[in-house]
C-alpha cells in the first residue's frame, strides 16, 4: 500500500490536470509521519535517478530538519548524492527562516561560521519564510534549475507543513500549495503534517487539497488521565514502535479507494505490514507478569467441560444440583451429561469437576430468591 | 554512590557507560513534569553528569526560573562545585531572570530580548575551541517562564527553540529543556507544549504515580529515546543528595 503511493507519485501528473499531492499526517500519540515522508521521499528519488518516473528531479524544501539529514537519509539508501547533484536540490528554510543570523551579522554580534556553508552545492539558505510568494518563487527557480524549462517535471517534498503554518496564515498556504499544484512543471508534491498543532479546520484544509492523505494512528488508543499505570504503559510502549497507517486515494474517475496497513518502526527504518486480525494485537497486551495468565489447550478443554451449578443450565431441561446433602456417589449418577455429549470423546481426558460440600444440613437448597430479601431497612 | 542509585536513568539516557564524547550530542532532550511531580531534578542530575570530572563537557545554563545561588547550592549537595565550574569556563550561566521583551515587533531587534539571546549562546560556542562544540549542553529552565519573558508569544519561543535546534545542527551540541505539563493541560489544543514533544529526541515526563501519593516513591519517569527506538519507565525518590530511580515494587 505506501508501494501505491509511491507508484502515484512516480507516475506524475497528467497534462492539464493539477499534480498528484501526498499529505502524510500523524499526530503525539504515533509521530512516525517523518519516518514515512524519509521513506516516501528515498524511494520516489530512486525512481528519479533510475529514470523510472515523470519527474526528472525532486526539490525538498526543509523546514524542520537540515538539509544534512536529508543527503545523509539517501547516502544511507545507497544513493550516490556527488553524483546526482542535477537531480535534488535542497531549500533550506532549516539554517536561519527568519535571517536572525543576517541581522546578528549586521549588528556585529556575530561571526557565521564558515562550515554553514558545507552542502552549498545542493542546498540554499532561504531566510523569508513569512513570504509564501517569494518562498514559490524560489522552488520554481530551483526546479528549473534542476530540470530546464519546457515540459520537463519535477517533484517537491515539504518538510514541514507546520512550520509554514507558523509563519503565514493558512490561506496563504493553501494558496501556495495549490499554485504549486496547477504549476505545469510540477510532477507530484507531498509534505508532511501533525495534526494535533492545528485546529481541525486547517488540516481539512490541506486534506482538501490532497489528492491522496496517509494518516498513521496509535495501534491502541490510550485513555485519557490514566497515564502511569502498568497495562498503560505497555500500551505507550507498543505504541512507541507500531501504529495503523490508512491511506485515502481520490482517484480520477471520482473513486475513493480507502486502505490500512501496520507500521512498524525499527532502527534501520519502517516496514509496512498488513495488518494482522483483532486477537494477535491483543496477545501482545497481557502485561508482563510472572504468573501464567494464558490457557494451554488442555486447560481449555477442561475448562469447558466443567458443568456449572446453575439450576438453569439453558437448554430446557431441569437440573438437579449436587447441594452436599447426598453421597458423591448418587450425586455423579444424577449429573446431567447433556453438556458434556457434544465433546468429541478423543479429547475427553478428563471433565472438569466443581466439588461442594454444604456447610451443614440445616441450610437450604439454593433457590433463586435473593437472601437479602428479608433484611429490613 | 551517586552513579548506582541514578543508574536507571543514566541508562535510559545512554549516560551510563562513556561520557566523553557526551553521548547526547546532537539531540534534544526534553523534560516535561507537573506541579506534583518536579522534574528539576533530572536537570539538575543532567547538569551534574555533564560537569563530571570524567568529561570535558561545557554548560549554556539559560536560567529564567532561579538565580545562580539556587542551582550552586543544590549543585554542591549532588557533589559538584558551580562557582569553579564558572571559573575554569565549564559552566556558563545566563542570568534570564530580569528578561522582558519590548512588545510588538521591536522585540524582533537584535539588541534585545530572544534574538540577542540566541547571537549570546552561538558566540559562547563559537568562541570554543572547535573539538569541544560536541561536548556543549545547553540548559533552558524553563520554557513557560520563557514564554512568560516573551509577554506570551510562543511563536517568539518557538522561532528561538528553532534556532538553538539549528545549534544541535550546527555544532552537535546538545539542547535540555525543562517545560510543565499542567500549565497547557486547560488548553484545548497546547500548540506550544506539543510542538516540544515533536521536537525532542528524547523526552522524559516526571508524573505521579496512577495510585496517588506515597512516601516511598515520588513519582515515576518515563523515558523515550526515540534515537535508541526504547522507551522506559521508572519510579523515582528524590533524597536530600541523590535521587534513587528503581522498577515498580523494588524500593
Amino acid at each position: 500500500m505506501a508501494e501505491s503511493i509511491c507508484r502515484a507519485l512516480r507516475d506524475g501528473a497528467l497534462e492539464g490536470e493539477l499534480a498528484p499531492a501526498l499529505t502524510i499526517k500523524d499526530s503525539v500519540a504515533s509521530p512516525f509521519a517523518l519516518q514515512v515522508f524519509s521513506h516516501v521521499l528515498s524511494q520516489l528519488f530512486s525512481s528519479i535517478l533510475a529514470g523510472k518516473s515523470q519527474s526528472r528531479g525532486l526539490v525538498v524544501v526543509s523546514f524542520s530538519r537540515s538539509p544534512s539529514f536529508y543527503l545523509d537519509l539517501l547516502k544511507n539508501k545507497g544513493t550516490d548524492i556527488a553524483s546526482s547533484n542535477n537531480q535534488i536540490q535542497i531549500l533550506d528554510c532549516y539554517s536561519d527562516p527568519l535571517g536572525w543570523k543576517d541581522q546578528l551579522a549586521g549588528s556585529r554580534n556575530f561571526t557565521a561560521l564558515s562550515n554553514e556553508v558545507l552542502v552549498s552545492s545542493t542546498a540554499i539558505v532561504f531566510r523569508e519564510v513569512k513570504h509564501m510568494d517569494k518562498l514559490y518563487n524560489s522552488i520554481i527557480e530551483l526546479g528549473k534549475g534542476l530540470v530546464g524549462g519546457g515540459k520537463i517535471r519535477f517533484s517537491i517534498a515539504i518538510d514541514s507543513v507546520d512550520e509554514m503554518l507558523r509563519h503565514a496564515p493558512v490561506s496563504s498556504v493553501a494558496r501556495f500549495l495549490s499554485n504549486l499544484r496547477s504549476h505545469d512543471q510540477i510532477s507530484s508534491i507531498f509534505w508532511l503534517l501533525h495534526s494535533d498543532l492545528h485546529e481541525a479546520r486547517v488540516t481539512a484544509v490541506l486534506e482538501y487539497l490532497s489528492s491522496i492523505v496517509a494518516s498513521l494512528e496509535p495501534s491502541h488508543q490510550l485513555a485519557n488521565g490514566q497515564r502511569g499505570d502498568l497495562e498503560n504503559f505497555s500500551l505507550i510502549k507498543h505504541n512507541s514502535k507500531k501504529g495503523k497507517f490508512h491511506v485515502r486515494f481520490k482517484k480520477r474517475n471520482g473513486r475513493v479507494r480507502v486502505m490500512s496497513e501496520e507500521v512498524h518502526i525499527e532502527l534501520s527504518g519502517i516496514n509496512f505490514t498488513s495488518l494482522p486480525s483483532e486477537g494477535a494485537i491483543n496477545q501482545g497486551l497481557v502485561p508482563k507478569v510472572q504468573f501464567s495468565l494464558q490457557l494451554s489447550e488442555k486447560e481449555r478443554i477442561d475448562k469447558a467441560n466443567v458443568v456449572l451449578p446453575f439450576e438453569h443450565q439453558g437448554n430446557g431441561k431441569p437440573i438437579q444440583i449436587y447441594d452436599g446433602r447426598r453421597s458423591l456417589v448418587d450425586g455423579k449418577h444424577e449429573r446431567p451429561f447433556a453438556a458434556v455429549e457434544n465433546v468429541q470423546t478423543n479429547e475427553n481426558c478428563g471433565s472438569g469437576e466443581i466439588i461442594y460440600y454444604r456447610d451443614s444440613d440445616d441450610e437450604m437448597p439454593d433457590s433463586d430468591e435473593d437472601p437479602d430479601d428479608d433484611l429490613d431497612i | 554512590m551517586n552513579q548506582r542509585s541514578s543508574n536507571l536513568l543514566d541508562e535510559a539516557l545512554g549516560l551510563d557507560e562513556v561520557i566523553e564524547p557526551w553521548p547526547l550530542r546532537g539531540q534534544v532532550v526534553a523534560i516535561e513534569d507537573q506541579v506534583e511531580t518536579s522534574g528539576s531534578f533530572v536537570l539538575h542530575h543532567l547538569l551534574k553528569r555533564s560537569l563530571s570530572p570524567n568529561s570535558s563537557n561545557v554548560t549554556i545554563f539559560i536560567a529564567f526560573s532561579q538565580p545562580f545561588s539556587h542551582y550552586d547550592r543544590i549543585l554542591r549537595k549532588l557533589g559538584c562545585n558551580l562557582v569553579s565550574q564558572r571559573d575554569n569556563s565549564r559552566f556558563f550561566f545566563f542570568d534570564m531572570l530580569k528578561l522582558q521583551c519590548p512588545d510588538g515587533d521591536e522585540g524582533i531587534t537584535p539588541e534585545g530580548g530572544l534574538i540577542a539571546l540566541y547571537g549570546k549562546i552561538h558566540k559562547t560556542i563559537s568562541a570554543l575551541p572547535e573539538i569541544s562544540w560536541k561536548n556543549v549542553s545547553i540548559i533552558i529552565d524553563d520554557l513557560s517562564l520563557m514564554e512568560v519573558a516573551a509577554n506570551g508569544s510562543s511563536d517568539y519561543v518557538l522561532d528561538f527553540l528553532h534556532y538553538c535546534r539549528t545549534l544541535t545542527s550546527e555544532f552537535d551540541c546538545s539542547l535540555i529543556t525543562l517545560n510543565h505539563e499542567d500549565i497547557y493541560s486547560s488548553e484545548d489544543r497546547p500548540t506550544f507544549f506539543i510542538q516540544m514533544e515533536y521536537l525532542a529526541d528524547i523526552l522524559i515526563k516526571a508524573e505521579p504515580l496512577a495510585t496517588g501519593l506515597a512516601t516511598d516513591v515520588h513519582g515515576q519517569l518515563t523515558v523515550s529515546n526515540k534515537g535508541r527506538n526504547k522507551v522506559s519507565n521508572f519510579h523515582f525518590k528524590v533524597k536530600e543528595n541523590v535521587v534513587e530511580c528503581f522498577y515498580p515494587g523494588r524500593s
